[in-house]
């Protein structure tokens, strides 16, 4: 449990340190290294529980188990290679004016706090401090998606923070009856304990969930982007620093979900019903559709690959509502992939845009011949959330499909649908990116692509083989969730 | 149902909450910012109320603490910083003229009675006061939505989603007696903060679009223009 402390006190620390030492020459340096430590401590905790099962702590404030402890280690490393990335980023940002040491320093600092917010998420027993951290993330990450302060960034920070907000505020109610429902059944104490709730889950009023369910969806759907909740996403995403918008797409967006699922154990066995997968899978199928068509209508690259974000989350969720243990590791194995791979492309974007000079996609042209490892990187990255084989993103979404077959099959075209059409809108804005002439002028920029190359690396790997251990968490972590074993 | 024969506390909460469902009908029919804030204000106040009656009645000693907390953010605290901020970017003057004023507020009486509806099945295993009192929160929860819909300050536009987390906190209080301490300090401090944050936000948009009024941030759309 030390290691669960440890995990949560490192970002704490660097706050604090990054707040109060001001921004210096190696801010960026730091920020790595906190992250790289932090990402042992994950580790380390990943090993304790692999060794001793599920850790609870004492007073029950936290809890690890096999589902959190996975997307705490996937945190971490997502967290160190955008800290990699973000480090000669924001110079060359610095460098060209667009900011200055004060913001910067707020940057490490909110990243760090950012980072300290989503540790708690995962880790946290109690459902009300769930939620306040849910809320710290957004709070955290406010004033960077405004960090350049261009009126669209600003706008995009307003339209985050209210839709966001009112959105969260709906899962605090959700919240609440969940509270009202558990302290029927006494124990005033705990009540809002995870652990509890799961215990006693049989004995909690159905309809009182059924209602609470609804909010929490909605709420934290809010920050899943779940569409018609999704305006604030490709905003926030194509106006922040590009490091944010990795960090946001692959961590923020997990767990969001994660909250939702962890929700969703509890109503499940209070409704003995598939009421709550239903809603799961109506919400989830929607935004993978309506954000499979947007793709075509871009015209910004970040907010291209937001909309792709869009998608994804859309399916993990619909995924997830299917519910059975195919589904669920289906979704387990979606959401890291589609994290790693979307962190990849968006450090890739933010190099191609530097190097271009701006995110419209109607002149970024000829990444290729400019500078190979940043086109390549980007059509590689593109193929792989496309869902192409051998990357990992065709394993999984290959067996939603399947898990669909086997449950709704008329459910099965739309969802072939809705891939092909990703697939068309992500390559006519791409394939004239990438290759083609390179436009006068245009020269190539110091950049560090080995996040890129690691997370890709690690994505086509898990296409090829998911490792044994890797396979046997996965299947712990679906035994928690559906109750029985996958494949 | 005679009202008179019910104790003290059921009376007392059931007055509050018709209170706070009228302030919050005050609040979405106002066009000047300074009494708009002052309502919110007032809303603050008998949500403190609230909490203290629940905590005196019912013999809760931890939730004087949350009527403290209440007492100092929500009458205090964010009424004072929003009411400078109108005085210094000399915004109090203005009086937003609201579209269709008849239609918004019949949109908020349907609304009271959509919230009524949808946790009606509750009913079944509590008192009516819980039924009311859940309804009146999740009312003005809507209708601080609605606020913010109808609104174009920006300034309004903070105190619609305020008055969301009075909603919540005014449930919390009456359905669960309060959450548990460590949540109640952390969604406080949240609120404090969204409320120091929002300050520094109205700055910054009155300097990219010279105004506070929302509706001209519009720039960013999948519209084509």
């Amino acid at each position: 449990m030390i290691a669960a402390y440890l995990v949560l006190l490192i970002p704490l620390a660097g706050m604090a340190f990054f707040a109060l030492a001001g921004h210096r020459a190696d801010s960026g340096l730091w920020n790595i290294r906190l992250n790289a430590v932090n990402l042992l401590a994950t580790l380390w905790l990943a090993v304790n529980v692999l060794r001793e099962g599920t850790l609870l702590s004492a007073g029950k404030a936290f809890l690890v188990d096999p589902f959190n402890v996975y997307l705490i280690v996937l945190t971490a490393f997502v967290g160190l290679t955008t800290a990699i990335f973000s480090a000669p980023y924001m110079e060359h940002e610095k460098d060209i004016g667009r900011l200055n040491d004060a913001r910067l320093k707020l940057y490490h600092a909110m990243y760090q706090g950012f980072m300290l917010s989503m540790y708690l998420v995962l880790t946290t027993n109690n459902m009300g401090i769930l939620w306040v951290a849910m809320e710290g993330a957004t709070l955290a990450t406010v004033l960077l998606v405004s960090l350049y302060r261009t009126p669209e960034s600003i706008e995009a920070a307003w339209k985050y923070f209210i839709l966001c907000g009112v959105g969260i505020a709906q899962a605090l109610f959700g919240t609440i009856l969940l509270y009202y429902a558990a302290e029927q059944i006494g124990s005033e104490e705990n009540a809002l304990l995870w652990s509890v709730l799961y215990e006693n889950a049989g004995k909690l009023n159905p309809e009182v969930l059924k209602i609470a369910f609804v909010f929490l969806l909605i709420g934290y759907g809010t920050k899943i982007g779940l569409v018609p909740l999704h305006n604030w996403l490709p905003d926030a995403h194509s106006e922040g620093p590009t490091p944010m918008s990795a960090v946001l797409s692959g961590l923020l967006l997990n767990d969001a979900l994660y909250a939702v699922v962890r929700n969703k154990m509890l109503v499940d066995g209070a409704t003995r019903s598939d009421t709550a997968g239903f809603l799961m899978m109506g919400f989830g199928l929607l935004s993978f559709l309506v954000g499979a068509l947007f793709l075509h209508r871009q015209k910004d690259i970040k907010r291209l690959f937001s909309y792709s974000s869009i998608e994804h989350m859309g399916m993990m969720t619909f995924a997830f509502g299917i519910g059975g243990p195919l589904a669920t590791f289906a979704a387990l194995l979606h959401m890291t992939v589609h994290s790693l791979t979307k962190s990849a492309i968006f450090v890739t974007v933010g190099h191609a845009a530097q190097l271009a000079g701006t995110q419209s996609m109607e002149k970024i042209r000829g990444l290729i011949k400019t500078q190979p490892a940043i086109g390549w990187g980007l059509l590689i990255g593109t193929v792989a959330i496309a869902g192409f084989p051998p990357f990992g993103v065709f394993t999984s979404e290959f067996l939603v499909l399947l898990a669909v077959m086997r449950s709704y099959p008329w459910l099965a075209p739309l969802l072939l649908l809705g891939i092909g059409i990703a697939f068309a809108g992500l390559f006519r804005h791409i394939q004239p990116i990438v290759y083609g002439d390179r436009p006068e002028g245009q020269q190539p920029i110091k950049a560090n692509l080995w996040p890129v190359m690691i997370h890709l690396g690690l994505v086509l790997w898990l296409g090829l083989a998911i490792p044994g251990f890797l396979a046997d968490w996965f299947s712990q972590a679906t035994i928690l969730i559906s109750g029985s074993v996958p494949l | 149902m005679n009202i008179g024969q019910l104790d003290f506390y059921t009376q007392a909460i059931l007055s509050l909450a018709a209170l706070v469902g009228l302030t919050s009908f005050l609040m979405l029919g106002q066009g000047r910012l300074l009494r708009l804030v002052f309502v919110f204000a007032v809303q603050g106040l008998l949500l403190a109320l609230t909490t203290a009656v629940a905590a005196y009645s019912l013999n809760i000693p931890h939730l004087y603490i949350s009527a403290a907390l209440t007492l100092i953010l929500k009458v205090i605290v964010i009424p004072w910083m929003l009411r400078r901020l109108a005085l210094q970017m000399n915004i109090h003057r203005d009086v937003e003229a609201l579209k269709n004023n008849t239609a918004v507020m019949l949109g908020g009486a349907s609304l009271m009675l959509f919230s009524y509806y949808i946790l009606h099945p509750i009913v079944q295993t509590s008192s009516i006061v819980m039924l009311n009192a859940l309804a009146v929160s999740l009312s003005v929860m809507l209708l601080g939505m609605l606020l913010m819909i109808s609104h174009r300050q920006a300034v309004a536009h903070v105190v619609g989603f305020m008055s969301i987390e009075n909603g919540l906190f005014f449930a919390a209080v009456v359905a669960t007696h309060g959450m548990p301490m460590v949540v109640e300090l952390g969604v406080a401090f949240d609120v404090l903060i969204a409320a120091v944050l929002f300050g520094i936000f109205f700055f910054h948009i009155r300097t990219s679009i010279d105004s506070l009024d929302v509706d001209l941030l519009n720039r960013l759309s999948e519209v084509d223009k």
